[in-house]
């Protein structure tokens, strides 16, 4: 249970007890994108908001488990500021450590980095992806 | 019946440290069939029905052997017993041969909110092309369907009732029989879900009186792949096919053809052919234990984890009352995902989501639970570790701040 242990205890809690930008705008300068796990249940928006090439805000919702929030909220948190070609970078990146694919080390992912140890846990990739899958969706929206 | 003897006979457990909690999903599967499978790919892995030569000629026997052995099985005749993909091509089969060519704007269909998908989802298709009224039977207060609800949604208008015999998320067996009993009254007729049934007891067709019934191979020890969809003869014999293609037409022209009788035409292509000797000897080996005995066993294992479950704080139980060996519940507070990863960490297996019955998940009005069941391969120690763990999982989960 170390790993398990290790995992929960890092970022992961901090973040599913005080979500930051938690909560969606009605607003239509953002894109939104909707994903479902249908096995278990997870099921996140996250909204973005591109101006002039900066990732100017993103938001999210949902529900799910700790790691699957956590993430969301996580994310929320490493994008908002980075330039649009930044934030692909380390979506891209993130997505490849998770599931154990060749990445870029030199990528700074920020808390981010805490999902490596998910990677022991196979079954739960795709809870800490789909959060980030959605935000690489409303980037592609806003292409 | 000895659990701990019959533990031998499923080589998964070899490993004597893994607790297999999740048969209402897929059971494990044992020695003798997979010892079939071997000698079908071994010895006349060659088609049925198609070849005049001698090997195709036993590979068709055992074939056929299957089919019998299943009729027998649920005491339905020979011809009765179409071969399937799994329970829900079954039911599928069901809904759009049956329900696609009799069913009008004026009828209704009744299902619940305790179906599997796979029951649920064929006859809302049903309901979307023909305009026929999806009508729910109201679930009473622990979340079962009876008899006295039932009757509050019968009506002239009924043509298809959609039931499940017992439910894959709460564990209740339903009161199929008065159900199709009453159903027959106003003219209706009723497919019955017997997925999780046919693994745990015994099934009579006649006795129940059904007009269809459907059940998958791998959840009674058998190979994934097969399943089987019983129908009455007469309703058979007007039913179209649905899949069109080899074996089963007759005589085939330009611009028409014609079918082979039931079952053989509702069987298009290569079949399952392993896949329905697997599920012959998994008959075999059930009949050899008795289903009074594997009931009772776990009946008695699910009684004691429940005993002890609900002494547990933050520990919830959503089917205390169930009669088979399903236990439905949650840790207060803890999403059942994060739940599971630390069983797995324990190596017992067991399922966490919505079961593939999303609506009676919206009904209980929770995201999502844990599931655990019990088979004939369990034992009071899986019990025992399982309940340790659901202590040590709820202390951790405590501690690092849920
Ligand atoms: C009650 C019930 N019906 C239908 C099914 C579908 O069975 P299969 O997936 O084998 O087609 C299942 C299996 O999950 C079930 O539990």
């Amino acid at each position: 249970m170390r790993d398990l242990e290790v995992l929960y205890r890092q970022v992961i809690m901090e973040h599913y007890k005080n979500p930051r930008n938690k909560g969606l705008l009605n607003d239509s300068t953002y894109k939104t994108i909707h994903i479902k796990n249908p096995t278990c249940g997870d099921d996140i928006t996250i909204q973005s908001k591109i101006e002039d090439g900066i990732v100017k805000d993103v938001r999210h919702d949902g529900t799910g488990c700790s790691i699957c929030c956590s993430s969301a909220s996580v994310m929320s948190e490493t994008l908002i500021g980075k330039t649009k070609t930044d934030a692909k970078n380390i979506t891209e990146t993130y997505l490849n450590m998770l599931t154990n694919k060749e990445f870029d080390e030199s990528v700074e992912l920020e808390e981010a980095v805490v999902y490596r140890g998910v990677n022991k846990f196979p079954a739960r990739i795709k809870c800490a992806s789909i959060a980030w899958k959605a935000f690489e969706g409303t980037l592609e929206e806003s292409e | 019946m000895d659990a701990y003897l019959l533990k031998k006979d499923f080589p998964v457990l070899d490993d004597k440290t893994l607790v297999y909690l999740d048969t209402a999903a897929s059971s494990l599967k044992p020695k003798q069939v997979i010892k079939k499978l071997d000698e079908y790919y071994e010895k006349y892995s060659v088609n049925v029905h198609r070849g005049v030569y001698s090997l195709s000629y036993v590979a068709t026997q055992l074939y056929e052997e299957s089919r019998r052995k299943v009729s027998e099985f649920i005491n339905a005749d020979f011809d009765e017993i179409i071969f399937t993909r799994g329970a829900s091509s079954a039911l599928n089969l069901v809904a759009t041969s049956y329900g696609l060519n009799n069913l009008t704007s004026e009828d209704e269909i009744i299902v619940s909110e305790l179906e599997h998908h796979s029951q649920v989802l064929p006859w809302q298709n049903v309901s979307n092309i023909t305009k026929a009224k999806l009508i729910y039977v109201p679930l009473n207060k622990e979340g079962r369907i009876t008899v006295e609800n039932f009757k509050k949604v019968l009506n002239k208008k009924t043509k298809v009732v959609a039931l499940n015999y017992v439910s894959n998320v709460m564990g209740y067996v339903s009161p199929i029989k008065e159900i199709i009993r009453l159903s027959h009254e106003v003219g209706a007729v009723v497919s019955v879900d017997a997925a999780q049934a046919a693994p745990h007891m015994r099934i009579d067709v006649k006795d129940l009186d059904c007009d269809f019934l459907a059940f998958s191979g791998h959840k009674m020890l058998g190979p994934t792949g097969i399943g089987v969809m019983f129908g009455k003869k007469e309703l058979l014999k007007d039913m179209p096919p649905i899949e069109f293609g080899g074996d089963m037409n007759d005589n085939v022209n330009l611009y028409d053809a014609s079918w082979k009788d039931s079952p053989y035409k509702f069987e298009t292509g290569t079949p399952p052919i392993a896949g329905a000797i697997g599920l012959g000897a998994a008959i075999d080996y059930l009949n050899n234990l008795g289903f009074e005995n594997i009931s009772t066993h776990e009946k008695k294992l699910k009684d004691y984890a429940v005993e002890k479950l609900l002494k547990i704080e933050d520990i919830i139980v959503y089917n205390k009352t169930s009669e088979t060996g399903i236990i439905t519940f949650n840790i207060a507070g803890v999403h059942p995902h994060d739940a599971v990863t630390f069983f797995d960490g324990d190596n017992i297996c067991m399922r966490a989501g919505h079961h593939c019955a999303q609506l009676i998940i919206k009904w209980l009005e929770v995201v999502a639970t844990l599931r655990v069941s019990f088979y004939l391969y369990n034992t009071i120690e899986d019990c025992d570790k399982f309940i340790e763990s659901v202590k040590n999982a709820r202390d951790f989960f405590k501690s690092v701040g849920f």
